[in-house]
């Protein structure tokens, strides 16, 4: 046993010695000679991972659960060993950001939310206090073992005997002196961050030694103590994993927990992120810290089976081994040792989580609120520096008595491990949120609001509630029924799911409900502007910070001019000076200047002088070190002149540029567009210039067609009424030559009914469309017309031959307007073909079109008369035209009108096909006409030669 | 005896200016086309042509012009007989040398009382 007195003085010599050394690598810092920038002090500071809890709650975990103790530390390694790009990249965004807490990460991640901040800051003070608590029930606890005044502190102890109080306020104490002596316009704590690695190697020495003189001085080594151990059977279960839903359950909740703590810890991500100085420490840090917690859990299994063997009754409290079983042995110095290391493992965890803590809650409680409510009169205060200083202070003591508090009133009941356990859960609600925030765009303030509060409700359902309640005996009820009964309520088996032990428990229902939300109402719900840039900022970081740059200038300044730009500089500097202290602001703004091409006069007295947006994003970003980025941000906007541009509007002035952008683009596709459309308008003016032609063309066509049809009818009625008159201006006409003219009149007047049926006719063909189309058999109507122009042939002799190849011959088309070509062509060869032995010959075939095109019908008619002279092949189908080359005599004979044939050729044409004659002079004439074949036709090739009319006579026929 | 050269492609109205210029007491011959109009002339003179425009091988006018422009010819009257009745069709005919112009279909008295007046 010690006395009281030699304990007290080597604890507060040793904390005097962190002091001493914290102020030293503060004063190095100063001079540019940083201790903390070597990356095995930043390992050494992730070591603040292994707390009191470590130190003392290992072995006793050890001691009932066997190796499953080893969960708590596989988790960081595996965090550190795959998740160092992660921590690299928080580190990045946080240096980036300024950020100075877990819950400034959070807020500024989600649009600069106080609200998240604040919630953040709550949700971490609710998970903190607990575990302060339990160093101080470990501090308290060991003083008691190693004093030998083991008295259970209750709660009618008063406070001047309890231990734990007098902990409490010195590790307050010192949580002040080393978080809070000064703003750090980067929120490092160098000489905080050097005593927390070398208490690291403190409580590593005192485990090791411990260890040692446990395994190799009571005992014959590693081997002796398993062997006496395994003698044991009811320690034979420590040595193998347990099994079971229930400790799968648990071993992944604790690897799950452990693995987040390493990082989400407000104090883990104090030392971690923000104290990093440099982001390659991370590299150093992925195996020096595994090798650390290797180490210091070397001997957590050879001590608790030590302490098992040495105490086989069961009397001493495994969580004490490490100081009952040197002090049995009779080595109080060793004893102290391990108590020193124990008080190293506890001040370090109450430090830095104060510090941490102290900065969310002055940064996003205590600030905002103050700033809200009273407003003016409390920001337009001279010197706030000192405010921060003194509400971080208060929120430091505020912390640990809080700790302190529990400590009295619950966590007497409650093993070391369960209680860290709870605070693991509690920072593991922010892994969603964080995770989510570096990685996932799309989450948004709304979701990480909902997952927060969600995760929360459903963590102090499952964990601290009832364990507060079992503690206290109020309202018990509830754990073992459920609230207001309902089975499916009860906390440690929500909806039925009674598989898990509480902390896995609690832990799979809090982390779906956060995460569900998160995703769910992320998914559902927009970002605003600012929250979207901030989410970009974070998701995409490397955009935002120059790889290649020394990690330490990165940052800072990195130009996203949030602001229009003129606040005047003196404001900003006697704002700066309110938060950072005159001395600071200044220096930060020299300093700023020095490496800017403002005006050298800038510092001088020109208070008109403007500061530059970078300028005053700079000073928002050195006051959010001081105050948190939220804060920070409403500050300023209260010195920087006119409307401060809010980010959404710089994003809609980015967003309308953008537009501009793309909307010159836009007009650069127009003009290319119109060029285009000018030479389309160009091709279609030409065009219009073509058809105009063609239309004046058809117009004179028309006045031409009009004047020759008044000039074909005026023919026939010249004769008719030059004869009515002959007639009746001479009575005594002889009565033949009166027949003879009485003759002329009625063919002339035939002729005129006949001219003026056919100009009908012409002029109503379409030349483009056929208005009655039907299918019918081309064969069939050839038959039908050779019946009627029977007479015709018959009169002048003529044989008339029909060959098809091709029957039924199947086409579409007005079955009259087809009879009237038919009709036209074997009128003309009758009256052309030879006067002596006049023949005429009709065919039909089906013509191929070699290019794959349609089938067509063939229709040819042939003449043996005189032919049609070349010059005459196309003039004789236009209107009132005929042939100018005739032979001999037949000039005398009238009856066509002349519009026979240009009637034939626009049916023909309408019904899609061609009329066309081949003739040599003397020798004949062939009118042919196509016409699509109908697909449908069937292939009759029979041929048949079908003779109608009279059969062709011998030579001696001769014409009637 | 005066002569009349009758130059019509349709035969019913040539039979039916043929018989007024007969019944009229002149020496009447009648052709179809253009170039045997001319062959006729370069025959015999006549003293009156009646010369259609519309024939089939050249345009009456064209005759016309090849009339007044033989001096042999130079006391041939030409009236020009035409289903062309336009103001401008007779003007131009006027023009060419045509000593008148009568429309078809024309009244019988009308086509007498012009001949007479060019005797």
């Amino acid at each position: 046993m010690l006395s009281p007195s030699v304990v007290v003085a080597a604890s507060l010599l040793y904390l005097g010695l962190l002091f001493g050394l914290a102020s030293l690598a503060d004063r190095r810092a100063d001079q540019g000679r940083s201790v903390v920038g070597r990356s095995s002090v930043y390992a050494l500071s992730l070591a603040v991972y292994c707390t009191a809890w470590t130190f003392f709650g290992s072995v006793g975990r050890a001691a009932t659960e066997g190796v499953s103790f080893l969960t708590i530390y596989l988790g960081p390694t595996l965090t550190l060993l795959l998740g160092a790009s992660l921590l690299r990249k928080m580190v990045r965004i946080s240096r980036y950001h300024r950020l100075t807490s877990i819950a400034d990460f959070v807020a500024s991640r989600y649009g600069k939310s106080q609200l998240l901040g604040g919630l953040v800051t709550v949700i971490a003070v609710a998970g903190t206090v607990p575990y302060i608590a339990l160093q101080l029930k470990a501090v308290s606890g060991t003083f008691g073992v190693l004093t030998g005044s083991s008295v259970p502190s209750t709660v009618d102890l008063p406070l001047s005997s309890d231990t734990g109080f007098y902990a409490a306020v010195i590790l307050a104490i010192f949580a002040i002196l080393f978080g809070t002596r000064h703003l750090d316009a980067t929120e490092r704590h160098e000489g905080m961050v050097a005593a927390i690695a070398f208490e690291s190697v403190v409580k590593l020495v005192a485990f090791l030694a411990v260890g040692v003189f446990v395994t190799f001085a009571m005992y014959d080594g590693v081997g002796d103590l398993f062997s006496r151990a395994a003698a044991r059977t009811d320690l034979q279960h420590l040595f193998v994993m347990p099994s079971g839903s229930e400790s799968y359950g648990e071993w992944a909740a604790l690897l799950v927990l452990s693995m987040g703590a390493v990082l989400l810890l407000p104090r883990q991500f104090q030392v971690a992120v923000v104290e990093n100085v440099d982001e390659r420490h991370v590299l150093r840090a992925i195996w020096l810290f595994p090798l650390y917690l290797l180490l210091i859990n070397l001997f957590v299994l050879p001590i608790a089976l030590g302490g098992l063997l040495y105490f086989p009754e069961g009397t001493v409290d495994a969580d004490t081994f490490v100081l009952t079983l040197p002090l049995a042995e009779g080595h109080p110095l060793l004893a102290l040792l391990v108590f020193i290391g124990g008080l190293s493992a506890a001040t370090g965890m109450v430090i830095v989580a104060t510090v941490a803590l102290a900065t969310m809650i002055s940064n996003d409680l205590v600030m905002p609120a103050l700033l809200r409510v009273q407003g003016g009169s409390f920001s337009e205060q001279a010197d706030l520096s000192r405010w921060v200083l003194r509400i971080r202070r208060g929120a430091i003591l505020a912390v640990v008595l809080l700790g302190y508090l529990y400590f009295r009133l619950v966590a007497d009941a409650q093993a070391l491990v369960s209680i860290g356990l709870v605070a693991f859960a509690a920072a593991a609600q922010f892994a969603p949120v964080v995770l989510g925030g570096m990685y996932w765009k799309r989450g948004t303030w709304a979701g990480a609001v909902s997952a927060l509060v969600g995760g929360v409700l459903v963590w102090g359902y499952t964990l601290p509630l009832p364990a507060l309640a079992q503690a206290s005996g109020v309202a018990e009820g509830f754990v073992t029924d459920g609230l207001f009964g309902w089975a499916a309520l009860r906390p440690h088996a929500l909806l039925g799911l009674d598989a898990f032990s509480p902390i896995a428990h609690g832990t799979f229902w809090s982390l779906l409900v956060n995460t569900s939300l998160y995703v769910g109402v992320s998914l559902f719900t927009r970002q605003g502007v600012l929250e979207h840039a901030q989410a970009v900022s974070f998701v995409d970081i490397d955009r935002f910070t120059d790889l290649s740059a020394p990690s330490g200038a990165a940052g800072a300044t990195a130009g996203r001019s949030v602001w229009r730009g003129t606040a005047l500089l003196d404001d900003l500097r006697a704002l700066l000076g309110r938060f950072l202290g005159p001395r600071r602001a200044n220096e930060a703004l020299t300093t700023y200047l020095a490496a800017h091409p403002l005006d050298e006069v800038a510092l001088d007295a020109d208070a008109s002088l403007t500061a530059d947006a970078d300028l005053v994003h700079h000073a928002e970003a050195l006051l959010a070190s001081a105050i948190g980025s939220a804060s920070a941000r409403a500050m300023i906007a209260t010195v920087v002149s006119e409307e401060p541009v809010r980010v959404d509007e710089v994003l809609a002035i980015l967003d309308e540029q953008q537009k501009t952008l793309a909307y010159s683009r836009t007009l650069e596709e127009k003009s290319a567009e119109l060029q285009r459309q000018t030479e389309r308008l160009e091709a279609a003016r030409n065009e219009l210039m073509v058809v105009n032609q063609a239309l004046r063309e058809v117009d004179r066509l028309r006045d031409e067609f009009v004047s020759t049809v008044t000039h074909e009818l005026r023919t026939p009625l010249t004769s008719i009424r030059a004869f009515a008159e002959i007639m009746q201006s001479t009575p005594d006409l002889d009565p033949e030559q009166r027949a003879e003219f009485l003759g002329i009149v009625v063919a002339e007047s035939e002729r005129l009914s006949r001219l003026i049926g056919d100009v009908l006719t012409f002029q109503k063909l379409n030349r483009h469309a056929v208005p009655d189309a039907r299918p019918l058999d081309l064969e069939a109507e050839v038959r039908e017309t050779v019946r009627a122009v029977r007479p015709l042939f018959s009169r002048r002799g003529v044989v008339l031959d029909v060959n098809a190849t091709v029957y039924p011959c199947h086409v579409e088309g007005d079955a009259d307007q087809i009879r009237q070509v038919l009709y036209n062509l074997l009128a003309n060869a009758a009256k052309h073909a030879d006067r002596a032995l006049g023949r005429v010959r009709v065919s039909i075939a089906e013509l191929r079109d070699p290019s794959g095109g349609r089938p067509l019908a063939r229709l040819d008619v042939s003449d043996n008369g005189f032919g049609i002279h070349p010059s005459d092949h196309e003039r004789i189908f236009d209107a009132f035209e005929q042939a100018q080359h005739r032979p001999a005599g037949q000039g005398d004979a009238p009856g066509g009108t002349g519009l026979g044939l240009a009637i034939s050729r626009r049916i023909v044409q309408a019904h899609g096909g061609e009329l066309w004659v081949e003739s040599d002079l003397g020798a004949g004439a062939t009118f042919s006409f196509t016409l699509p074949l109908l697909l449908a036709q069937k292939d009759g090739t029979q041929a048949a030669v079908t003779t109608l009319g009279l059969e062709p006579a011998g030579p001696g026929h001769a014409a009637p | 005896m005066p002569s009349v050269l009758i130059v019509d492609d349709e035969p019913n109205i040539a039979v039916s200016l043929d018989f007024l210029m007969r019944q009229e007491g002149y020496a009447v011959r009648t052709v179809h086309s253009g170039e045997a109009a001319l062959a006729a002339l370069a025959d015999e003179p006549a003293d009156v042509v009646l010369l259609d425009v519309m024939l089939p091988d050249r345009d009456g006018l064209d005759i016309c012009q090849a009339i007044r422009a033989n001096a042999a010819w130079k006391h041939t009257r030409v009236l020009m007989v035409s289903a062309k009745g336009r103001p401008v069709d007779e003007a131009r005919a006027l023009a060419l040398g045509a000593d008148g112009y009568i429309v078809k279909p024309f009244a019988i008295r009308d086509v007498v009382a012009r001949v007479r007046a060019l005797m």
